[in-house]
């Protein structure tokens, strides 16, 4: 029961921050909103019982990848943005296709989990598992997506050192 | 098991004192550290209020209480608020799950002695410590002033880069206990080799660890020779440039609740905790083990400050490239030693 209320409380913190993600003007209040996401994912997780998911997903997410969303904000000192009516576009096909988009999934979520329904804390996820699971049954994937992400670092690198060999050419 | 009113009224009780014991410690570790520093410099350091100014942090604290809590007109005001909140909640936080001792049996409670007992305690601390940045970060943006701002850029780049060597030093103790509880990774450095020499994970072959952790841990609390985020001879005072009276003083406390931390992660994981010589009657060995590690803790905090007291502080360039260039590398090539060790062993 505490963890049925505890579940709800978050997911709506995290809806919340979703929305306000969105009508915030400011890019660092929309950036503080997503942190509000990802830690309230997290307590979800935790309230699942995937305790290590959801200590990596504070780590990275909240920990890494958003403190360098705002460090990025501030570098570039981004102010506020300016409210527009919104694209026709957007009113027209945008919000129905949203709406019609989350109908979908509501309505296949419904009709085909059937009665069955996980119960809090059924899903253990201690790092042992993960670790066995990620270096032993998935090996392989686990393998070539850390050489996608050490390709993106190679770009990343590239990109960064650009200027200046071009600069350094033009010197010499 | 307790029941529910028991569990309620032992973790309240577990939090007051914790959280008593480690705004206690903040308060003396700054009179530790102004008395030291003082030495170091051929000075007296505190002696006034007190024998050994040892009132001072009570004088301190009532003084940031009683003073004007002025708000510039030009900061953001929300977060300018939120980011002194967030430094010292963090800090605060991750000491939930540090053990403090073994379990021990009062008034027939039997009761570990740290607030929660958690079997992924070294994340949680790991995690609440890299939220920490937010509090130095914003404060910085939301002052709205280019020194604070330099200071919060350089806090968050910092933290990010020295959380990654950090991180990996750890990864070697945890091979070698094969848990992520803190309590069980000091349950695995209990005994000695060859009846003499302990068998803390810094005599396990993580020698290499505990100096890339010392080192990383420094840029991470912000401490001289890594305290960048607030180097007074460039930036004013860095983020906290424009915080006065209690504000000040949240971003003071964090600082130090968060070396505090990190001496007792230190302690815990490399140090052996509170493993030491048991003698004498039952009471003194109740009391023992808590002794040895706020001993430890002390001696960390000792090295902490005589650091201070000793090195200049690094160029923003060379802290980058130190902590990207030999910190990682030396963390990965301990981490890829140790697996192989502990592989060939197996």
């Amino acid at each position: 029961m505490l963890h049925l209320i505890l579940f709800s409380v978050f997911g709506i913190i995290c809806v919340a921050g979703a929305v306000n993600l969105l009508a915030q003007r400011h890019p660092i209040n929309s950036a503080l909103s997503l942190v509000v996401v990802m830690g309230s994912l997290a307590a979800e997780y935790l309230l699942l019982g995937a305790e290590f998911v959801a200590a990596i997903q504070v780590i990275v997410y909240a920990g890494a990848v958003m403190v360098l969303f705002v460090f990025v904000i501030m570098l570039l000192n981004a102010g506020e943005e300016e409210r527009t009516e919104g694209s026709r576009v957007a009113l027209l096909f945008g919000i129905p296709g949203m709406v019609v988009g989350s109908l979908l999934i509501a309505w296949v979520l419904i009709t085909h989990s059937g009665n069955v329904t996980v119960a809090i804390g059924a899903l253990p996820g201690p790092p042992k598992t993960i670790g066995w699971l990620l270096f032993h049954d998935y090996l392989l994937p686990f393998e070539v997506t850390s050489v996608l992400v050490l390709i993106a670092i190679m770009g990343a690198v590239v990109l960064a050192s650009r200027p200046e060999s071009t600069q350094r050419k033009k010197e010499g | 098991m307790l029941s529910i009113e028991t569990f309620i009224l032992v973790s309240v009780i577990k939090i007051v004192i914790t959280i008593g014991l480690l705004l206690g410690g903040v308060a003396y570790t700054v009179w530790l550290e102004r008395k030291v520093v003082g030495h170091i410099q051929n000075r007296w350091g505190p002696t006034r209020v007190g024998p050994f100014g040892l009132l001072q942090p009570i004088a301190d604290g009532l003084k940031f209480i009683f003073k004007e809590d002025l708000t510039p007109p030009h900061v953001y005001k929300p977060l300018y608020i939120a980011a002194p909140m967030l430094a010292l909640i963090f800090a605060l936080t991750s000491i939930a799950v540090i053990p403090f001792g073994n379990w021990v049996t009062i008034a027939g409670i039997h009761t570990p002695l740290q607030i929660t007992d958690v079997n992924i305690g070294l994340l949680v601390v790991l995690g609440i410590t890299s939220l920490g940045v937010y509090g130095v970060a914003l404060a910085g943006w939301s002052s709205n002033s280019k020194y604070s701002l330099l200071g919060g850029l350089r806090a968050s780049a910092q933290m990010v880069s020295y959380e990654i060597a950090l991180g990996l030093s750890l990864v070697g103790v945890l091979i070698l206990a094969g848990s992520f509880s803190l309590r069980e990774i000091v349950d695995a450095q209990g005994g000695t080799f060859w009846g003499f020499i302990p068998r803390w994970n810094i005599f396990q072959g993580q020698i290499v660890a505990f100096f890339i952790y010392l080192m990383a841990a420094y840029a991470e609390t912000n401490r001289v020779p890594f305290d960048l985020p607030e180097a007074e001879t460039e930036l004013v005072a860095g983020y906290h440039t424009e915080y006065s009276a209690m504000k000040f003083a949240m971003f003071f406390m964090a600082e130090y609740a968060n070396m505090i931390t990190v001496a007792c992660l230190a302690s815990l994981l490399f140090l052996g905790g509170w493993h030491g010589p048991l003698f004498g009657p039952p009471i003194l060995q109740a009391i023992l083990p808590l002794f040895w590690f706020v001993l430890r803790v002390f001696v960390f905090l000792f090295i902490y400050i005589w650091v201070r007291g000793t090195l200049p502080r690094f160029r923003y360039d060379q802290l980058m490239a130190f902590g990207w260039k030999f910190l990682l590398p030396v963390a990965i090539a301990n981490l890829v030693i140790t697996a192989l060790i502990v592989a060939a062993r197996a």
